[in-house]
């Protein structure tokens, strides 16, 4: 039984350490004095991160990257809200094909959408340019969007809505004063997530990317060159704070939605008259 | 004063023409006539799924009807939306804005008509004076306890000042004692704001207790409309006797007398005498229910009671409420016990099971029902 126990342990920890080595090895490397990536290791240094400064494609591909995460974010927040609000209040005919179709590019390869996309993009003679990116990454995040919104959506009270159309507001009013506060903490996160997958997605972006590079496509490039390969340990670093800072915000926030959740169904009923 | 100048004018503030509400193949509501008062206390009572909650949401203007009109304040509802309609809602989940504080609340409907801060915060304060929760303003949604909640609920919509207040249930999620107390508040508001009240309930000590009148439905029917009294002592069939408080049923026969005197022969109890108010609903000789509320029979405790008639039986059970008690009394020669209640006064004692007992009651007290009713 102890035995066991231990066995469990030791393969809980090797796993661990398998799954994060990896990314223990970014920072390590991104601070040592040496072009070489391997060990011993030499002294401390900051220049990869200084160097960053002065590589201008690197800004160039940054720039797209925060430009192609932003609008692909807006973008599937939106049809998020229009696909899990249609699903929460209506009843249509196929509603349940249509929201299982509306999901499945979560389980596509990327590579698979990447091609389809270059294809039909090619068909209609529409030149490759950081639109095409935000369209196929649009196609991938919407899913997390619809995922994230549909539970907040649903959760909401119906009689919140009709209260508020009954004190004379109008459904747009509605909209505007009742379910997008109501709903926020679920567009914070779905804004969140899908920024985070459009930033560090590379396969679709190497497909539908033109002469504008986004980051991951950046770094891929770079990585042709030894020299530069330190450079790309500390861009790789900054990443993975950036990504961990987001996905603690999003996490946040999704706990914030699912607690008010709960208050609303958890009415407390103490008695105010017997105070 | 203003009971008598109501009485004078009696205008409709809603009337109902016909109305029908069909979810699918269900009716829902089907066929729904009545005329509604400026200013009273309406309360649509029934079971559960007999569509009054459907019926308070086409007034209000959720859902549509399928057929019929439905007027309020003299102008046809057809095609208004409920942001349009003179009316305001106080729904069962009170459906207080969990993101809003009280006066955030109370206020909402205010929003639109541009009054100004000053003014807004004037109507909001007096509300929450109306409803008393002064100085919870600041309060937020979450903080609100239930009876808390409902109150901010009724600031919210009497602030708009509608032309009639529709209320989902409201003291539903309340617990015994503060629905007590929440039922004669509600009275008194109404009666302050003088507002048509229209309540829906399943409680029909709640519609009793608060109603000028009430609707009883069945099945999306309309049964009977009337005061309190009228209901309970005057029903027009078996079902709405019973779905209103106790009522004990005998067979009898009618036997077609005069207008003035008709008789009914009940049975072991012998041929009654009554009047015609005693029939709510005109009906020919032959078999007939006669009903008797519990409290209308009387055990004789002591020798020397007497009353208009009397008869013997057995104690079968008595149960102890304390101010009351109910016994199941079963009388010699009729088919099912009788209920009978008593108020416990003082020196009386209860009487044991198994002890014989002499009923009293009166002819007036009896009400005289179709028989083919179920």
């Amino acid at each position: 039984m102890n035995s066991n126990k231990n066995t469990l342990k030791v393969f809980a920890y090797s796993y661990l350490i398998f799954l994060y080595a990896p990314v223990l090895l970014l920072p390590i490397f991104a601070f040592n004095d040496s072009t070489i990536i391997s060990f011993p290791l030499n002294s401390f240094t900051f220049e990869w991160f200084a160097g960053l400064t002065q590589e201008t494609y690197l800004q160039e591909s940054l720039k797209n990257s925060l430009f192609v995460a932003i609008s692909t974010s807006i973008l599937s927040t939106c049809l998020g809200i229009l696909a899990s609000r249609a699903s929460a209040r209506y009843e249509f005919f196929g509603k349940k094909s249509i929201l299982s179709f509306l999901i499945l590019p979560l389980f596509l390869p990327e590579i698979i959408i990447g091609v389809a996309l270059l294809v039909v993009l090619m068909q209609l003679g529409l030149p490759l340019s950081l639109w095409t990116v935000i369209l196929g990454h649009t196609l991938v995040c919407t899913p997390f969007s619809i995922a994230i919104l549909n539970s907040a959506f649903a959760n909401m009270d119906m009689s919140l809505e009709e209260a508020s159309l009954d004190l004379g507001e109008t459904r747009f009013g509605t909209f505007k004063r009742v379910i997008l506060p109501m709903v926020s903490p679920g567009l914070i996160s779905s804004l969140l997530i899908c920024f985070t997958i459009s930033l560090d997605e590379f396969i679709i972006a190497f497909f539908l990317t033109g002469t504008e590079t986004t980051l991951p496509v950046y770094i891929w490039g770079q990585l042709r060159f030894p020299a530069k390969l330190p450079g790309v340990m500390a861009l790789g670093f900054l990443m993975l704070l950036l990504s961990l800072v987001l996905l603690s915000l999003f996490e946040y926030f999704r706990r914030r939605m699912n607690r008010s959740a709960e208050d609303k169904t958890n009415v407390q009923f103490d008695n105010l008259f017997k105070t | 004063m203003t009971e008598k100048l109501k009485i004078d004018k009696i205008t409709n503030i809603v009337e109902l023409d016909g109305v029908e509400k069909h979810f699918g193949e269900v009716a829902a509501l089907d066929g729904v006539s009545a005329q509604i008062r400026e200013g009273e206390f309406f309360s649509l009572l029934g079971p559960s799924g007999c569509g009054k909650t459907t019926l308070l949401r086409l007034i209000a203007g959720f859902e549509q009807p399928t057929k019929g009109n439905i007027t309020i304040d003299g102008s046809q509802m057809h095609g208004v939306e409920a942001n349009e309609r003179p009316t305001n809602m106080v729904f069962q989940s009170y459906a207080i804005f969990p993101h809003l504080n009280v006066e955030e609340n109370v206020g909402y409907g205010l929003k639109r008509l541009n009054l100004g801060k000053d003014e807004t915060a004037r109507r909001v304060n007096e509300m929450l004076k109306l409803v008393d929760l002064d100085n919870y303003n600041k309060r937020p949604a979450h903080a609100l306890s239930g009876g808390q909640r409902q109150r901010v609920a009724l600031a919210r919509s009497l602030i708009m000042k509608p032309k009639v207040l529709l209320l989902d249930e409201p003291l539903s999620s309340l617990d015994k004692n503060l629905r007590e107390q929440m039922q004669v508040e509600l009275r008194h508001l109404q009666r302050t704001v003088g507002i048509t009240f229209i309540l829906v309930t399943h409680d029909q000590e709640e519609a009793l207790t608060m109603s000028d009148r009430i609707a009883v439905m069945f099945e999306g029917q309309i049964v009977q409309i009337g005061s309190p009294q009228e209901l309970y002592s005057r029903p027009k069939s078996k079902r709405v006797a019973s779905f209103i408080g106790v009522m004990n049923f005998i067979e009898g026969q009618l036997l077609k007398g005069g207008d003035q005197n008709t008789t009914v022969d009940a049975g072991i109890l012998g041929n009654v005498n009554v009047s015609p108010d005693q029939i709510p609903i005109p009906l020919n000789s032959g078999p007939v229910i006669i009903g008797i509320r519990p409290e209308m029979l009387t055990l004789l405790f002591e020798d020397r009671d007497r009353t208009e008639f009397e008869i013997s039986g057995e104690i079968l059970e008595s149960t102890y409420f304390g101010d009351m008690t109910y016994y199941t009394v079963q009388v010699t020669g009729l088919k099912s016990p009788l209920t009978i209640s008593m108020r416990n006064t003082a020196g009386r004692r209860v009487l044991d099971d198994g002890e014989s007992a002499r009923v009293g009651w009166g002819a007036e007290s009896l009400v005289i029902l179709k028989k083919s009713e179920v």
